[in-house]
């Protein structure tokens, strides 16, 4: 692993910023509570407090560690306070969304490279869906779907297909248009099918344009799952634990919620890194 | 001449609208070019050679006159699939090995499984790449992979071979064997071959005919009928009688450029 050097220093660097940041940001309070005591702190007896307080303005990564620890390893899986039950609830949303917008993605990749009406009409509308805010959409996809009777998972999966079909459509109509006319010549001198052309050179060609398409409707679906569940009063999932613990000030609650997103985000980003590098390699397309 | 007509053009017109105005790509261009020939065209870039087979393969529309490819029109001869074609680069699939590149145009054309095993198999030997057959691309040298594309465009029962510069991009040993191997397969296989190229060596070597052209509009200066033996080992390019004829095509290249 020759870039692990690197990776930790970076991580090491963010630790260093993110205690110097929880001693700067924690201090007033902590001489706060010193002054109604009317006790005075010397340096260390503040920096001491910064790390363990109970609601602090930003907690101290041990803080949000021992949280995550706390609520995973030591709490049942289906028990409300689970941080990995939460984290459930959002990843099946997150790959029902993921799964429904790249089916989404691909099909309108699919007809923009074929039919020029659609390639006028549709990609505009592609582009336009994207420069709406989501936070203003969601509300409104949830209240109108629970009005119809459709609560649940599919409601936030929707939200996610959303956010998530847009990469897929952007890279997949490139990579369909990848073979160069000499390619597309050839076929023509074979007198090749459409559906042929399609499945035997466009589809193949695609595949290096797939993937990294795949890893942001990943992230993408994710943010979509999570920004769906905080409409529904924050009943579960890491968005509810977001919002909950926005509302009772648990920073704490808060950042370990946000920090299990962000390695769940990189987990299933790594997993399909994982499954690029196995395809184009089988693929020849990588060496 | 009484061999059976397989190309033939009259009159063929072909003008290019591009934003720069018309493009007088092919002017004409009266040919006919018989069973079992061997066909090449040389010129300086832009004088329509290429142009010329892509209308013959149905890859250009002419704009004027008419051309046939084994008595109909190149769109129903490429419908039939009448011809292979052979282009510049290998245009090999980097995902499928040498192999799974020769089977699909098989395949495109629903031959069965069993026959698409024993065609390959065929080809590869015919252009000496037996034992490849499961190698990717990348494991090849250009000169194979070129050979490969070769192989590709015999694999089916095509009786004519349009080939569009396929040594352009390889060094000189690596074309003196290619082309000699050329030889030996049109030998084999009779077929009809439409060879464009930009090397006078490698016209006069090659064929039984020799089209030159020049640019602008894109027009046949000359069109030599080789008096080469059949048989050309690599030492008839320094006899008279290959000079000679090389000198008449430099002529006619050179002819071509001052009128034009």
């Amino acid at each position: 692993m020759r870039s692990f050097a690197p990776v930790l220093t970076v991580v090491g660097a963010i630790f260093v910023i993110w205690y110097g940041a929880a001693v700067a940001l924690n201090s007033a309070w902590a001489y706060d509570k010193a002054k109604r005591a009317d006790v005075s702190l010397s340096f260390t007896e503040m920096v001491a407090d910064t790390m363990v307080q109970k609601k602090p303005l930003l907690p101290a990564p041990h803080q949000v560690a021992v949280e995550i620890y706390k609520t995973t390893v030591q709490k049942k899986i289906t028990s409300k306070r689970s941080l990995i039950w939460h984290g459930w609830i959002t990843l099946s949303a997150t790959l029902l969304g993921f799964a429904m917008g790249t089916g989404l993605g691909i099909l309108l990749a699919v007809g923009i490279v074929y039919s020029r009406a659609m390639d006028m009409s549709v990609m505009p509308w592609v582009i336009t869906s994207q420069t709406i805010p989501i936070l203003a959409v969601a509300p409104m996809i949830i209240v109108v779907l629970n009005a119809v009777g459709v609560s649940g998972l599919l409601p936030k999966a929707i939200i996610s297909m959303y956010l998530s079909f847009f990469p897929v459509v952007v890279g997949m109509v490139k990579g369909l248009r990848a073979p160069d006319a000499m390619q597309m010549d050839q076929m023509r001198t074979w007198n090749t099918s459409k559906a042929k052309t399609f499945w035997k050179l466009r589809l193949p060609s695609s595949m290096p344009y797939l993937f990294p398409s795949l890893k942001i409707a990943m992230a993408a679906s994710l943010v979509g799952a999570i920004v769906g569940e905080l409409p529904t009063g924050a009943v579960a999932g890491l968005g509810a634990r977001l919002l909950a613990g926005s509302y009772y000030g648990q920073t704490i609650q808060i950042w370990s919620a946000l920090i299990s997103a962000a390695i769940l985000a990189a987990m299933l980003v790594a997993l399909i890194g994982v499954l690029q590098n196995i395809t184009l390699k089988r693929m020849g397309m990588l060496r | 001449m009484n061999k059976e007509v397989i190309i033939e053009t009259k009159g063929l017109d072909l003008t290019f609208e591009t934003n720069d105005g018309p493009v007088h790509a092919l002017k004409d261009i009266n040919l006919t070019i018989g069973k079992g020939e061997f066909v090449s065209f040389i010129g300086p870039s832009g004088c329509g050679k290429t142009t010329l087979l892509r209308v013959m393969a149905d890859l250009e529309q002419p704009t004027g006159g008419t051309c046939t490819v084994n008595g109909v029109s190149p769109h129903e001869a490429r419908m039939a699939r009448a011809y292979g074609y052979v282009f510049q680069a290998a245009g090999l699939y980097p995902w499928r090995t040498i192999g799974g590149n020769i089977k699909l145009p098989l395949e495109i054309m629903g031959y069965s499984k069993a026959e698409q095993i024993e065609r390959v198999s065929k080809v590869l030997e015919l252009v000496e790449l037996d034992g490849f057959e499961k190698k990717f691309p990348w494991q090849l040298s250009g000169g194979m992979q070129q050979r490969a594309s070769i192989a590709r465009a015999l694999a089916f029962d095509a009786d004519i071979l349009l080939m569009d510069e396929p040594f352009g991009a390889l060094d000189e040993i690596v074309r003196d064997h290619l082309n000699e191997q050329l030889l030996a397969l049109w030998e084999r296989t009779h077929k009809t071959i439409g060879f464009v190229t930009h090397s006078i060596p490698e016209a006069v070597y090659l064929s039984t005919k020799i089209v030159v052209m020049s640019p602008r509009p894109g027009r046949i200066a000359d069109i030599i009928e080789s008096t080469l033996p059949k048989e050309r080992p690599l030492e008839i390019r320094d006899t008279p009688e290959f000079i000679a004829i090389a000198h008449r095509v430099r002529e006619g290249l050179l002819e071509g450029h001052s009128n034009g």
